[in-house]
């Protein structure tokens, strides 16, 4: 039985960033993509929204510090 | 940095080819000797002229570059016969284990070749570590027979550290030679040897190279003889045995005197790599000192990497045993004359202070406000000497650089290790003082963690103007009262502070007028306009205050009762602030205490780091002239309690230790329940435990009852956090309690019991280490053995702790040394790369956070609720 691991409590709110999303965030964080921390492309939860190498995900997580944290990371294979 | 503009591919560690070491040798060392009759050297001999120059003033033969610019050049001996390289001593032997003895190839079917070469290709395509699957070709390439010409192996062992052992026979190093030399290529990378830049035979030395003599410099001692690098002499040692070898060989001596010195030049080969190779005697220098060669140049804590590239040496520093002054601010320092004479701060003479400066010079280097060298604009740098003192004050002009002597108001970063944390080192402000210690005040003990048994610091003095700008504004030590690991003060008021605070501002604490002035003069405070009337402590303190401030908290004195009396309380525990004045409450370590102090706190984060050190100061001043006019003293008197509280104790300790042997029995005769997930044997040891823990805690009650704070100091000391606690108290009046080893009652010693006084499992309260006595009864020899056990596990446990979290910490560092906050919020590596996205998830600055939050709203409520309502 293969469980929705999207759904369990302690995995964040991983979603795919758009083309126009990137390069805003690109800007912000006046960085190349490169130095952006990085997920493996065989990450299950990259596999369970079907990530592709290149993409950078945009994580959503709940923070003791700060309530709710939002970071992102470059896919590579 | 925009993007990452170069990235190291890929570094290959290979093996060094005999023609690799020939190719990039200048000469061929023949000759053990080093130096002819005149003092030159000879050549061909280990300081040929050709390996590279020392002296400035010589061009190098090689290169013809000057001495010092030239880095010096490789050598070679050739070698009579092959010798095995002590480092590769284990490979050689797992390579040998692996591969067959008559066709040299890998110990594995054609099949497992096949798939162990596909799956290293694909790792190391992937640019994965193949460590884990070459250690699973060796155990796998392990067999008896051949699986290639059917041959059967003969198991081969290594005798430590370089022998190799086949059944009962040594192979000879050229042996083992011949066999790697067999080993196919194709098979080079199941071994685990990249066949680009290694072949496995380049393990088993032909030529050795010899390092130039840069590396291995000669010294001359004051009585004109040269003394030889300890490499050198085991250069010498290797040729010396080489020649006789090739000699012999020559000769057609017999076998048994070539194999006796074959294996004598293997050892000074194993010695020159590694003097401290496991299973042969260090060689040693002629006064009997182990050599230091290759392997003791780089390894451990006084190793090249350690000691020269991880930590280096440096000037203008100083270093003293500390002692403590408590009329000097905390940002200050106080250096003694003769270490303020020595470290100087270089200063750029301009037209305005040229005059100053030549004063400075005119004194000298040995009079104190002096200088000791003047820098020309040209870069020469002269020392002052009172003969030519006049000479240069002639000369000086602005654009000189003088190096003056260290004065008043300099800034120094000032140290002592181990440097845990930011504030081990802090700038201080300069105070030259007589006598020969370095002198700091008792509030930056704290963060340093000094104390003044015989302490060491080092001083560093900035040289440049920008460092003195930037050490002023970041590293002051008021900049540093507030720490960054729990958001609270860690300088702060320690033991008599503490403790004069309290006698000065308690319940019942009035002074007449002339003894406030006094008190205040002591401290060096304004005094205030006379009232005429007498003063309460409280109302001396509250001229520290500052006007507007507001707030409320309990003291360290509270006694945690049920339901809080608030104003009311008898222990005069709930502090007010209204307004800048004390209503309530006493002053004790929640006040101004290192790690504690509230008043403190609320004063760097409201009024800034000047006012802050400007209140701690005069806090601590204030509460030493306090305890100075009130008298403070202790001795054992004050633990002493009445005969009937005695009794008391007493009866409550047999009680108790009756109890125990009611558990014991009912243990006994199988009465006794075992708890829930817990033996027989554990439930009533938690439950002895328990007894005995009660017990002592309870005796401990009934001698705090007698402990009054207002006629006892100790007591004084313990309930304001200034220094013990009751714990201690209580030990020394009624009952020291139950000793541990490993967490538990003491079990350990003889067969079954812990001292044969006792029989073999005995259980009780006595034989299992409870100290019924008190300190200050005395312990009976059994009680005192138990004690001591204690005493020396916390002995070894805290000198354990203090290496395993030094190792941690050290890791820990080394990680995150490069990784800073960027003005943007994000934290970065030094390659831009992005740690995190936002420091601490929160943008928030410990040290200047409300112990850790961002703030505390119960707190600001509370404040405006006093400020507004009253």
């Amino acid at each position: 039985m293969k469980k929705d691991i999207l759904k369990h409590r302690l995995v964040p709110e991983h979603t795919i960033l758009s083309k126009s999303e990137i390069k805003k965030i690109i800007k912000e964080l006046d960085i190349h993509p490169e130095q952006l921390p990085k997920i493996k492309q065989d990450d299950p939860v990259c596999k369970a929204i079907e990530a592709k190498s290149g993409d950078i995900l945009k994580i959503t997580r709940k923070s003791h510090t700060a309530g709710k944290f939002v970071t992102y990371r470059l896919v590579l294979d | 940095m925009k993007g990452i503009l170069k990235k190291i591919a890929q570094i290959n560690f290979g093996l060094m080819s005999p023609e690799d070491i020939r190719k990039m040798s200048v000469t061929k060392i023949v000759t053990p000797d080093t130096y002819d009759e005149d003092g030159y050297p000879i050549e061909a001999g280990l300081m040929d002229p050709r390996l590279g120059v020392i002296d400035p003033g010589l061009k190098c033969r090689s290169c013809g570059s000057k001495g010092g610019d030239c880095q010096g050049h490789f050598g070679h001996i050739s070698i009579a016969r092959p010798v095995i390289h002590v480092g590769f001593a284990d490979t050689i032997h797992k390579i040998l284990r692996s591969t067959c003895k008559e066709c040299a190839r890998v110990l594995l079917t054609e099949a497992e070749i096949i798939d162990y070469k596909d799956r290293i290709k694909n790792m190391i395509k992937n640019e994965e570590s193949i460590t884990g699957i070459i250690k699973e070709v060796y155990t796998a390439a392990r067999r008896e027979k051949c699986p290639h010409c059917d041959e059967e192996q003969e198991d081969i062992k290594i005798d430590k550290p370089v022998s190799i052992v086949e059944g009962n026979y040594k192979l000879t190093p050229s042996e083992v030679r011949e066999r790697l030399e067999k080993i196919p290529e194709e098979d080079h990378l199941l071994l685990g040897v990249n066949p680009k830049v290694a072949k496995p035979e380049w393990m088993v030395l032909t030529v050795l190279p010899v390092p130039p003599v840069t590396v291995r410099p000669s010294i001359t001692l004051e009585t004109g003889e040269r003394s030889e690098d300890d490499l050198t002499h085991k250069l010498v040692d290797i040729l010396r045995i080489n020649q006789r070898l090739k000699e012999n060989m020559e000769a057609g001596a017999p076998q048994l005197i070539v194999e006796d010195l074959w294996e004598l030049l293997q050892y000074h080969v194993t010695t020159y790599f590694d003097n401290e190779a496991s299973g042969v005697p260090p060689a040693r220098h002629r006064s009997g000192r182990p050599l230091k060669t290759l392997a003791q140049r780089l390894k451990g804590k006084e190793g090249r990497f350690r000691s020269n590239l991880s930590g280096k040496r440096v000037n203008f520093s100083a270093r003293t045993v500390i002692s403590p002054d408590p009329n000097i601010s905390i940002n200050e320092v106080g250096v003694p004359e003769m270490i303020a004479k020595e470290v100087t701060v270089p200063i750029y003479v301009t037209p305005w202070n040229i005059e100053e400066m030549k004063k400075f010079i005119n004194n000298g280097p040995k009079v104190h406000p002096g200088a000791n060298y003047v820098e020309r604009p040209d870069g020469r740098k002269v020392r002052v000497y009172p003969e030519t003192k006049d000479a240069i004050i002639e000369k000086l002009e602005p654009g000189f650089r003088v190096e003056r002597h260290l004065i008043d108001g300099d800034i120094v970063l000032f140290n002592r290790q181990p440097s845990l944390h930011r504030m081990s080192m802090m700038a201080h402000e300069v105070k030259v003082l007589p006598y020969k210690t370095f002198r700091l005040n008792l509030c930056v003990c704290p963060p340093y963690n000094a104390d003044f048994d015989g302490d060491e610091m080092n001083m560093h003095v900035f040289q440049t103007e920008e460092s003195r700008a930037e050490a002023k504004s970041l590293m002051r030590v008021q900049e540093h009262i507030l720490s960054p690991r729990f958001g609270g003060p860690i300088i702060g008021g320690i033991h008599d502070h503490i403790s004069g605070a309290y006698l000065l501002t308690r319940e019942g604490s009035i002074f007449e007028e002339d003894e406030v002035f006094q008190i205040l003069k002591h401290a060096k405070m304004d005094l205030p306009k006379p009232k005429g009337k007498p003063w309460t402590g409280k109302e001396i303190f509250s001229l520290l205050l500052p006007e507007d401030m507001n707030m409320v908290y309990r003291a360290e004195i509270c006694g945690k009762c049920d339901e809080c009396l608030k104003q009311e309380c008898k222990n005069d525990a709930y502090v007010v602030i209204e307004d800048g004045q004390l209503k309530s409450g006493v002053i004790d370590d929640k006040a101004f205490g290192s790690f504690a102090g509230k008043i403190l706190d609320s004063v760097v984060k409201e009024y800034g780091t000047d006012k802050a050190r400007e209140f701690l100061d005069s806090a601590t001043k204030l509460a030493i002239s306090g305890i100075m006019k009130k008298g403070f003293t202790t001795s054992t008197d004050d633990e002493e309690i009445p005969q009937e509280a005695k009794e008391r104790i007493e009866e409550l300790l047999s009680k108790a230790e009756a109890r125990v042997e009611i558990l014991i029995e009912a243990y006994e005769n199988e009465e006794l329940e075992a708890l829930p997930g817990r033996s027989l044997e554990e439930t009533l040891e938690m439950k002895i435990m328990q007894v005995l823990g009660e017990a002592r805690d309870k005796s401990g009650e009934i001698a705090e009852k007698y402990f009054d704070i207002n006629k006892n100091h100790a007591v004084v000391m313990a309930l304001t956090g200034a220094r013990g606690s009751m714990l201690n108290l209580t030990q020394i009046a009624a009952c020291v309690g139950q000793q541990s080893v490993r967490g538990g009652r003491i079990d350990r010693g003889y067969n079954e019991r812990t001292l044969p006084h006792f029989k073999k499992g005995e259980l009780g309260a006595k034989a299992r280490g409870f100290v019924h006595s008190s300190y200050k009864t005395g312990l009976d020899p059994l009680e005192f053995f138990f004690h001591a056990m204690g005493g020396r596990e916390g002995l070894v446990d805290t000198a354990i702790r203090t290496a395993q979290s030094g190792y941690m910490q050290r890791r820990l560092v080394n990680a995150l040394q490069d990784l800073s906050v960027k003005p943007d919020g994000t934290v970065r590596d030094n390659r831009g790369v992005i740690i995190q996205t936002m420091y601490g998830e929160d943008k928030v600055d410990p040290a200047k956070s409300d112990y850790g939050k961002v703030a505390d709203i119960d707190r600001v409520i509370e404040e405006i609720r006093i400020k507004s309502g009253k």
